[in-house]
């Protein structure tokens, strides 16, 4: 599969060359990075060119980098608030920093050329806009409205952009990292008032376990083992 | 003239042909509808975003409960987006061992469809026999995992433990005599294995037996041929895969087309319907119960010979056996580490899809190099054959809303997700 995959990534740039931002292979995948502006021409393409013919939307997601790369415990060093629980969320974060927040991912099938695409549309306006795949694939109209819910990204042009998942009259967008995980409301029966209300929750989070990046160098790739610093990995090793 | 106006009648949620909890806003002229809206999420649980607040392995038993009546193929390809990511490979017996379960699974769906679909639409008796056979299944989950629906028995880096050599029994109970209890003990005095054997011996004549009372029978045939149409092309465009999209003529399947674990070696044929209308996915669906059937018998045959470790001896990734851990110190470490803190998984991004008995469903995992996942999307079969319940139900009579609903194999477990 990793031939076809060089063979792929080839004739996207080659043919996309002025569309696209990014187009790499990893993990046996194909994905492309692409601008808002330049999505529908792309996607565009993607479906009816008879080299690509990718038919099939499999997916459409929203992301949140928000936290990405951020951990909540301190693995660097032995310090005073190195090991420690008391660390502020955020607190560590080593990682480059991305100059967007949300994107949206699309996962696309060719069945004539049993080949797979993931698409990632990069959003940097502020509220997230991007401009509606409906009229290319029709599947792309659920999955727009869920993105739409779940992270608050606007789809332009999109033919009934409502609320799909959540409560009706939900305030906020659930899956956005700074959403707290157990919500904001909460519901009981009120005998009272003879009805279910809503109320602020009475519940905190609680993490058992907290998020940990550690840099395991088995994992890491030849160039990027040597790229990575000596430092770091003896940190690694003296904490196992 | 009086004036003639649409009337929208509301179906569901609580209604026993939504399959769960459907709600759907149906316009109708007369009996005819015009439009019907579907209003999903009753049973949404968040599953991504607790995902997202957990170490990798706590998740897996919340992908059993996604599509409830498909445990295990959620777990699939769950741990596969996993292993991917990690680059292990499990060993082949536990590679077997998960196409057989897959297999299982399809049947056990597959049985809870026609009896479903079938009592939707009229034909009760389909609903007890499938269920005989399901039990029979939902043993050999007991039996492997300790319980019978919710399995949690994919692990990234293989199985949970290796197939067990006794069979849960029956109990002797003041309901039935004991000569009964002997009879439905006796093909449990075994292993596991031999179980199954005997199962997948009896079970095509138990889809004869199905067949007799449905296929050629004039009141289904009546509320099922020509019912829900989707031509190819507009199934591609839908979104549709699985049994849907073969339903319709397309020859997809991802045991075939993209083989993951050992699905290249096993010898099988992929059904594919005509018209594209209910009776078609009908059609579909029973002959891929008898392919899964033939697929169980292979990895019986293949698992019976070939004794091996079902888990990665990794482990960072894998605990260490118990007794182990009682006299050496690396095991309780990793034990400890394991348990406490989970295995960082490297940075990066994999989707990975399976042929679930329901479509393609998929895994797609963010990770940022940390011990829990960064995202977790789910990409459920039903979650697109549902979208397009508007189109398909369109011009038809409401009771056949009932026979789309069933046709489409909805839970909302993994549309609500």
């Amino acid at each position: 599969m990793s031939k076809s995959n060089d063979a792929l990534v080839a004739a996207l740039n080659q043919r996309f060359d002025d569309l696209i931002l990014d187009c790499y292979a990893a993990h046996d995948e194909v994905s492309v990075e692409v601008e808002p502006e330049h999505l529908i021409d792309l996607c565009r393409s993607l479906c009816n060119d008879e080299d690509f013919a990718f038919r099939q939307l499999v997916d459409l997601c929203g992301v949140d980098y928000a936290t990405y790369g951020q951990a909540e415990w301190e693995t660097e060093s032995t310090s005073i608030t190195g090991f420690s629980r008391g660390v502020s969320k955020g607190a560590y974060d080593d990682h480059k920093h991305r100059d967007y927040r949300f994107a949206v991912v699309y996962h696309l099938l060719s069945l004539q050329h049993n080949r797979r695409l993931r698409v990632r549309c990069r959003i940097h306006s502020e509220p997230p806009v991007v401009a509606t795949v409906v009229g290319i694939w029709a599947s792309a109209n659920w999955y727009e409205r869920e993105a739409f819910d779940l992270y608050g990204i606007l789809f332009s042009g999109h033919p009934d952009l409502r609320r799909l998942l959540t409560d009706y009259g939900f305030i906020g967008h659930p899956f956005r990292k700074d959403f707290p995980l157990e919500g904001n409301v909460e519901v009981r029966y009120d005998t009272e008032k003879q009805r279910v209300i809503y109320q602020p929750v009475t519940i905190t989070n609680r993490v058992l376990v907290p998020k940990v990046i550690r840099h395991d160098n088995r994992y890491e790739d030849v160039d990027r083992a040597q790229s990575a610093v000596n430092g770091e990995q003896s940190a690694v090793n003296s904490e196992q | 003239m009086p004036e003639i106006r649409n009337m929208t009648m509301n179906f569901g949620p609580q209604h026993p042909a939504a399959h769960g909890v459907l709600r759907l806003v149906l316009e109708m002229d007369g009996e005819v509808i015009v439009r019907a809206d579907p209003h999903v999420g009753l049973l949404h649980r968040a599953t991504e975003k607790l995902a997202e607040s957990k170490p990798f392995n706590q998740s897996i038993g919340y992908m059993d409960r996604l599509d409830y009546v498909s445990m295990m193929c959620n777990e699939h390809a769950y741990v596969l987006a996993i292993e991917k990511l990690l680059g292990i490979k499990p060993p082949l017996r536990a590679q077997y061992i998960r196409v057989m379960f897959d297999e299982i699974t399809r049947i056990l769906n597959h049985l809870m469809w026609l009896g479903a679909h079938g009592l939707d639409i009229g034909a009760m008796t389909m609903f007890l026999y499938c269920f005989r056979e399901r039990e029979d299944l939902m043993d050999c989950y007991e039996a492997v995992s300790g319980t019978r629906m919710h399995a949690t028995y994919y692990r990234p880096g293989g199985v949970a433990r290796d197939l067990p050599d006794t069979m849960p029994q029956y109990r002797e109970s003041t309901w039935r005599s004991d000569a009964d209890t002997k009879v439905i003990n006796e093909a449990r005095q075994g292993s596991l294995l031999d179980f199954l054997e005997d199962f997948t011996n009896r079970f095509p004549e138990c889809v004869d037996q199905y067949e007799t009372l449905l296929t050629d029978n004039r009141i289904w045939k009546q509320r099922t041929v020509g019912i829900g149409v989707v031509s190819p092309e507009r199934a591609m465009q839908l979104g549709f895969t699985g049994p849907m999209l073969r339903g319709s003529g397309v020859e997809w399947d991802l045991r075939k087309k993209q083989p993951y674990e050992v699905y290249a070696d096993m010898d099988f044929d992929i059904p594919v319907g005509v018209n594209g209308d209910c009776y078609d996915r009908y059609l579909v669906r029973m002959e891929e119960m008898r392919q899964s059937n033939n697929i169980i018998r292979q990895c019986i045959k293949w698992l019976r010979d070939n004794p091996g470790p079902v888990v990665l001896d990794d482990h960072k990734i894998t605990p260490p056996k118990r007794e182990v851990m009682k006299d050496d110190m690396e095991s309780l470490i990793h034990h400890f580490k394991l348990f406490t803190e989970g295995y960082c998984v490297p940075e990066g991004e994999v989707y990975s899809a399976i042929e679930h008995p329901k479509g393609e469903f998929g895994i797609y995992l963010i990770s940022d190099g940390a011990n829990k996942p960064y995202r977790v999307k789910i990409r459920a079969a039903g979650f697109a054959h549902i979208s397009a319940m508007d189109e398909m139900v369109r011009g038809h009579m409401l009771a056949d809303v009932v026979a789309v609903i069933g046709t489409q194999d909805i839970v909302f477990g993994e549309i609500d997700r």
